[in-house]
């Protein structure tokens, strides 16, 4: 059984129709990338998991249980943790405080902050540093830390390397394949090149619709597929 | 120009307006004592406006909720301290300290009292079906505010009603010749108190912490397994407490107190709210302490301009800060 299915899922956004038919299985473990061109819907199948935006018709299974018409605040609780394109880090609380909002019972796990330290060590430099006064990578790594300071079964990760330095891509990349070790990923990602380096399976999203799903090592040696569903010509 | 901004960030930042104020009055008012007498006069008054301004701050900062109907609170807060304060009126003539005590808090304890649950009521009712839409929340709210005002009239009557003060807070305190009214000391002293009990509860406490990261970044709140609506639910009743608390000192300190009261103090706490920036408490303490600080100097020094103090204290802070002095990081 997928740890995530998605069932011919729509949804719209105010008047316009974003998601058509976005129907995929997410099985348990590893990176599971979503690809697609600006636009295609990425964001809004994420989205549309953590009960942001509400799909009708459509539903969203997790790990068999229905979670489509569930509050956002029940889904997360579920050990469902999102990391959104803006990082949707609390500029005005520190790096601490942005950690322990993100614990279940207000306190640390000594084991899960050491983890944390090892993973992004700027954290641990910046702990007392209100978050708005972090680089843009540094507020990706709090981004992530925070989505991990809890043991969770699935993470939504949306972009996380844009307009990220490469070096502080690469350092992603790293953290990513160790977490990826313990929990499933669902990773959306327009750079190519680091969904590859990570993904196991994948699914190209297009105007709305599943346009392709299968394994990475597949997808990545059919050059004319990739042309076809990310390339801006196409 | 930087380095000027830097050398008063140093020293205190945008907090050093009202010392800066302050300073400014003494050399225009040339007389100490009645220098002493206006600062004391516009920190109490200010403390108090706090009161009233600091919930609706954090529920326009929280919910993006324009709540016109807040004032309804402060109206409900005054007049209902008033009808206990009036009740116990042996009380708070008893030489016993003690009773005098027990009787304004008591009058306070009523005005919190029916703050919490009119705010509950408020929210769950008024606010709840127009969340996410501003004009319907302008004009229910405000609708609000009128229906509060005819329910005042109906229980209270038109004409103005008297508040008995306690003993010991009548009087004033001679420092050579200075004077300072104990009542406002006492209000200043009061306002202080929220204010820290507010500080420290949103900078050390969990639901602090989720309040703040709320006013900045609700869905994100979500996201991370917390229901923001009950939170604030729970914000509002809290901020319709301190309105029915901050109204409850107010009619102490007019001593005499109308249904407009309401209206009057309504265009006061939009204005603290906005000068101080949305969602933050220090700069609702900031705004109202200088909303305070400007009404009793230039009511002293140009007493013509005085009704339009607030609104020329807010046109020059958004010209300087367009987003208010202090506002919650967004």
């Amino acid at each position: 059984m997928s740890l995530l299915s998605l069932n011919s899922m729509k949804t719209n956004i105010g008047q316009y129709a974003v998601l058509h038919d976005v129907t995929l299985e997410v099985p348990e473990g590893g990176v599971f990338v979503l690809l697609g061109r600006n636009g295609a819907g990425k964001t809004t199948t994420l989205r549309s998991i953590m009960g942001l935006w509400q799909p009708s018709p459509g539903s969203v299974l997790f790990n068999g249980q229905d979670i489509t018409a569930m509050h956002t605040a029940d889904i997360a609780r579920l050990d469902i943790a999102f990391v959104p394109e803006n990082m949707g880090v609390f500029g005005g609380l520190t790096v601490e405080e942005n950690l322990i909002l993100a614990t279940a019972k207000g306190r640390f796990d000594p084991t899960r902050l050491k983890r944390i330290y090892e993973l992004f060590p700027a954290l641990e430099t910046f702990w007392t540093k209100q978050a708005w006064a972090l680089s843009g990578g540094q507020k990706q790594m709090l981004a992530v830390a925070r989505a991990i300071i809890e043991p969770r079964a699935l993470i939504l990760i949306d972009e996380p390397t844009k307009g990220l330095a490469p070096a502080i891509v690469d350092a992603m990349a790293d953290a990513f394949r160790e977490i990826a070790q313990n929990t499933t990923i669902l990773l959306v990602e327009q750079n190519f090149e680091f969904a590859k380096s990570l993904g196991r399976d994948m699914a190209v999203i297009d105007d709305g619709r599943i346009a392709h799903s299968g394994t990475m090592a597949d997808f990545a040696a059919d050059t004319a597929l990739q042309d076809r569903l990310l390339s801006l010509s196409a | 120009m930087q380095q000027i901004n830097d050398f008063a960030g140093r020293l205190g930042g945008v907090y050093l307006l009202p010392v800066v104020v302050a300073a400014l009055a003494f050399v225009m008012i040339g007389a100490p004592s009645s220098w002493v007498t206006l600062t004391v006069a516009g920190l109490a008054m200010g403390m108090m406006i706090f009161l009233m301004a600091s919930g609706l701050s954090l529920v326009f900062g929280l919910m993006d909720v324009l709540n016109f109907g807040h004032s309804a609170f402060v109206s409900f807060g005054a007049f209902i301290a008033a009808s206990v304060l009036a009740w116990l009126s042996g009380w708070l003539e008893a030489d016993a300290v003690s009773l005098n005590i027990a009787a304004l808090f008591l009058a306070f304890g009523a005005a919190i009292l029916f703050g919490l649950v009119a705010g509950w009521f408020f929210e769950t009712v008024i606010v709840k079906p127009v969340y996410k839409d501003h004009l319907r929340q302008i004009l229910i709210t405000m609708g609000a505010l009128i229906v509060a005002e005819q329910m005042i009239l109906a229980i209270w009557g038109g004409t103005p009603v008297s508040v008995p003060r306690p003993e010991f807070l009548e009087g004033s305190l001679l420092i050579g010749d200075i004077t300072i009214e104990i009542y406002r000391i006492f209000a200043f002293l009061l306002g202080l108190g929220v204010y820290a009990a507010l500080y420290l509860t949103l900078n050390r406490t969990r639901i602090g912490l989720l309040i703040r990261a709320g006013v900045e970044n609700r869905e994100m709140v979500e996201a991370l397994g917390f229901r923001v609506d009950r939170l604030f639910v729970a914000v509002f009743m809290l901020g319709s407490a301190l309105a029915a608390l901050g109204g409850a000192m107010w009619a102490g300190y007019e001593t005499l107190i109308t249904p407009a009261l309401g209206a009057e103090m309504m265009i006061v706490v939009f204005i603290v709210v906005i000068i101080g920036g949305l969602g933050s408490i220090q700069g609702t303490l900031l705004g109202a302490i200088m909303v305070g600080l400007m009404a009793n100097y230039i009511g002293y020094l140009a007493p013509k301009l005085a009704l339009a103090s607030n609104m020329i204290l807010m046109v020059a802070i958004l010209l300087w800060r367009p987003n208010g002095l202090k506002p919650a990081a967004k």
